[in-house]
């Protein structure tokens, strides 16, 4: 039927029903009515959470994305505030204009503000900027006990406000966030692109590239094995000091229609990689080039979940503590390359030592790897436990916004605060995520 | 820079059209029902970019207030290059076969207001020689349908009305748009089940608006592709026609 929600993975595939809300002032009573449901409701953005975090209980979902206004611009000291379902996209339409930017924005630029709290997401600056939680000043949560929403920042309603950075949308729905911009000169990035042949290049390199470059982030052969392992392209960029400033033209790609199939496997997986990889020229390599492909290569292909085919797929990133990085990322990619499975977007990052003001926040001072794999139903019994097993011996963790596997003694041991979350947390609102993870 | 009149300020379609306009850095004067959502839309199109932006709250069923409303829209933008005229309701044609009072008053917010403000907008744009008026319609108008011909009457007479007047002021200059969109993804029509592949969303249906007007085109379907689809079932013989549900 028309209108039903999945999330981004379509893995699990646990239809939901639909209930958009268009305008603020509707927010406290349709979250009422939803909440009697007798199992929880969730808040639902643009639907870019991987796994099942985005998804009800219940099969009720409460869209946000139809929140789509700003309340107010300050373009001199560059802080918006706007409702939920603004996306990031919409955030950089209006703001480089005035010269600023998102201080921290994901890999796509597709996500709603009240996403990007709710999972606290980070960028390829996230060695000199932190979360993107670290430049919330403060949002407005609607509880289904209450008829109005709370104010919440670091001086007021402070509990709910550090629950429901990273909170998964449990804590309340978030009405409007008010966000502290970045300025910006130009909207064009200076960047550079390593190739490099080994992990231990990787780690020299984001050594040297992480005290001169805003953005640093690498991709990752991750089939490449024996003397190749590790290999990959290393690409780091700073906004360029003087310029133009303009947004960036849409793209209308789009992958229309799903596969019965994943188009992804070992053969077109193989030959993907070893030609990207040979299309960098060997050494380092500069450029200039609009913001857009820079941050959000994927964008330009609508809909590009859909290649993984009706089984979807499981991303799996994870971050590892710097003493513990090389020697886990090592044995995490000779695994991977030894399954044969993987995908073309494999993205290892080293998160910076920043706090971010949420409880239950992803990054720390370490290393991120990112990696898609078709959903098949020995991934998660072979590959993952495997994985699994060096992330929590290394004393790493896994991302809650990108799970939907992972076990609850993993989750509460990575997570420690989780229970003040669910303290804090909504009775009205539960995740299948939140669910497995606290509950099994 | 453009300066705008939008009546029914509120509708999903024409908040869409206003935001490419605000990005434009456009002037507007804003009509809507309800204040609240009105001071919502206002603030948001100030922070997208607008130069100015005015507010008047009015139901459009009160036609004795359309001359105060149009007057103070006048006075503030002083010449009006587009005036989007996006107001209406969906009203349940099962409950208008049984309460007449409902019906009327549906058939008023749909067509009546629409004709009482397009008479008093005429003559004003006939005047001032220049500026565009572009009207949502609906491919509702373009047959009865039994699932909805209380609404597709109503819009059949603007459509109408429309063309005369279209064809009246095009001797002074003065454009007007006919828009006929197909299902479009809004509150107004979330209570309804409706096919995935055919839902249009605002922004889409609104660059199809904002385009057609630039170009002066007389009438568009949006998406384009309800131009054939209408084409289909406006050629549906009768003797068919009438044994269907659509």
């Amino acid at each position: 039927m028309a209108r039903e929600l999945a999330s981004w993975g379509r893995y699990p595939y646990i239809p939901q029903q639909r209930h958009p809300c268009s305008w603020r002032n509707d927010l406290s009573s349709l979250l009422q009515r939803l909440a009697s449901h007798p199992q929880g409701t969730l808040p639902y953005g643009n639907g870019r959470s991987y796994g099942d975090s985005c998804l009800a209980v219940s099969g009720e979902l409460l869209q946000t994305r139809q929140l789509d206004r700003f309340l107010s611009a300050d373009w001199e000291q560059g802080v918006i505030r706007a409702e939920a379902g603004v996306t990031l996209a919409e955030v950089l339409e209006v703001a480089i204009p005035h010269g600023w930017f998102l201080p921290v924005t994901p890999g796509t630029k597709f996500v709603t503000l009240g996403g990007a709290v709710a999972n606290d997401v980070h960028g390829k600056n996230h060695h000199v900027r932190g979360t993107f939680g670290c430049h919330v000043r403060c949002f407005a949560l609607q509880r289904s006990d209450l008829t109005e929403p709370l104010a919440c920042s670091a001086r007021d309603n402070s509990e709910l406000f550090h629950a429901s950075i990273g909170g998964l949308g449990l804590t309340g729905v978030i009405a409007w966030v008010e966000l502290q911009l970045m300025p910006i000169a130009s909207s064009q990035i200076d960047s550079i692109t390593v190739r490099f042949d080994s992990l231990a290049e990787f780690f020299s390199l984001s050594e040297e590239f992480d005290r001169t470059h805003e953005y640093t982030v690498a991709w990752i052969d991750c089939l490449a094995k024996g003397s190749r392992a590790g290999r990959g392209i290393f690409s780091v960029g700073n906004h360029v000091r003087e310029g133009r400033l303009n947004v960036h033209e849409r793209t209308r790609l789009s992958v229309p229609l799903t596969p019965p199939v994943t188009l992804m496997n070992q053969l077109s997986l193989n030959l993907f990689n070893n030609t990207y990889f040979h299309l960098h020229k060997p050494g380092r390599n500069a450029g200039q080039g609009s913001y857009d492909p820079f941050f959000y290569p994927l964008d330009s292909i609508l809909h590009w979940n859909r290649i993984y085919g009706s089984k979807g797929f499981q991303q799996y990133q994870c971050v590892i503590p710097n003493a513990a990085a090389e020697a886990a990322m090592a044995e995490i990619l000779a695994s991977i390359a030894e399954s044969g499975s993987g995908s073309f977007l494999a993205v290892m990052k080293r998160c910076g030592d920043m706090p971010s003001p949420g409880l239950m926040s992803f990054p720390m001072p370490g290393v991120s790897l990112a990696l898609d794999f078709p959903q098949h139903a020995k991934l998660e019994s072979a590959l993952f436990h495997r994985l699994d097993q060096i992330v929590r011996s290394a004393g790493g963790r896994l991302y809650p916004a990108k799970d939907a596997h992972m076990t609850g003694d993993d989750f509460r041991m990575f997570y420690p605060a989780w229970q003040q979350v669910e303290a804090l947390r909504d009775p009205a609102l539960l995740s299948h995520f939140w669910k497995r993870v606290t509950q099994a | 820079m453009k300066n705008i009149l939008i009546v029914g300020a509120n509708s999903a379609i024409a908040t869409a059209c206003a935001r490419i306009w605000a990005a434009e850095k456009s002037r507007f004067f804003l009509v809507a029902r309800n204040v609240e959502k009105l001071e919502q839309v206002a603030a948001d199109l100030d922070a997208r970019g607008a130069s100015e932006v005015k507010t008047f709250t009015l139901d459009m069923n009160d036609f004795s207030a359309h001359e105060e409303m149009l007057g103070a829209a006048f006075t503030s933008l002083g010449r009006v290059d587009i005036c989007l005229v996006a107001h209406g309701t969906l009203p349940s044609q099962a409950e208008c076969e049984r309460d007449l009072d409902l019906a009327l008053r549906e058939f008023s917010s749909n067509g009546l207001s629409v004709i009482a403000l397009l008479t008093r907008l005429a003559n004003r744009m006939e005047e001032q020689r220049t500026g565009t008026i572009a009207v949502i319609s609906s491919v509702a108008g373009d047959r009865g349908r039994p699932s909805n011909y209380l609404y597709g009457t109503a819009k059949a007479a603007i459509s109408t009305f429309c063309e005369g007047l279209r064809a009246r002021l095009f001797k002074v200059g003065v454009h007007v748009l006919t828009i006929k969109p197909g299902f479009v993804d809004t509150p107004m029509t979330q209570g309804l089940s409706l096919p995935k592949l055919l839902l249009a969303t605002p922004p889409q249906v609104a660059r199809d608006i904002t385009r057609a007007i630039d170009k002066r085109r007389n009438s568009i379907y949006t998406p384009w592709f309800w131009s054939l689809i209408m084409l289909l079932i406006r050629n549906i013989p009768t003797a068919l026609f009438k044994k269907t549900n659509i």
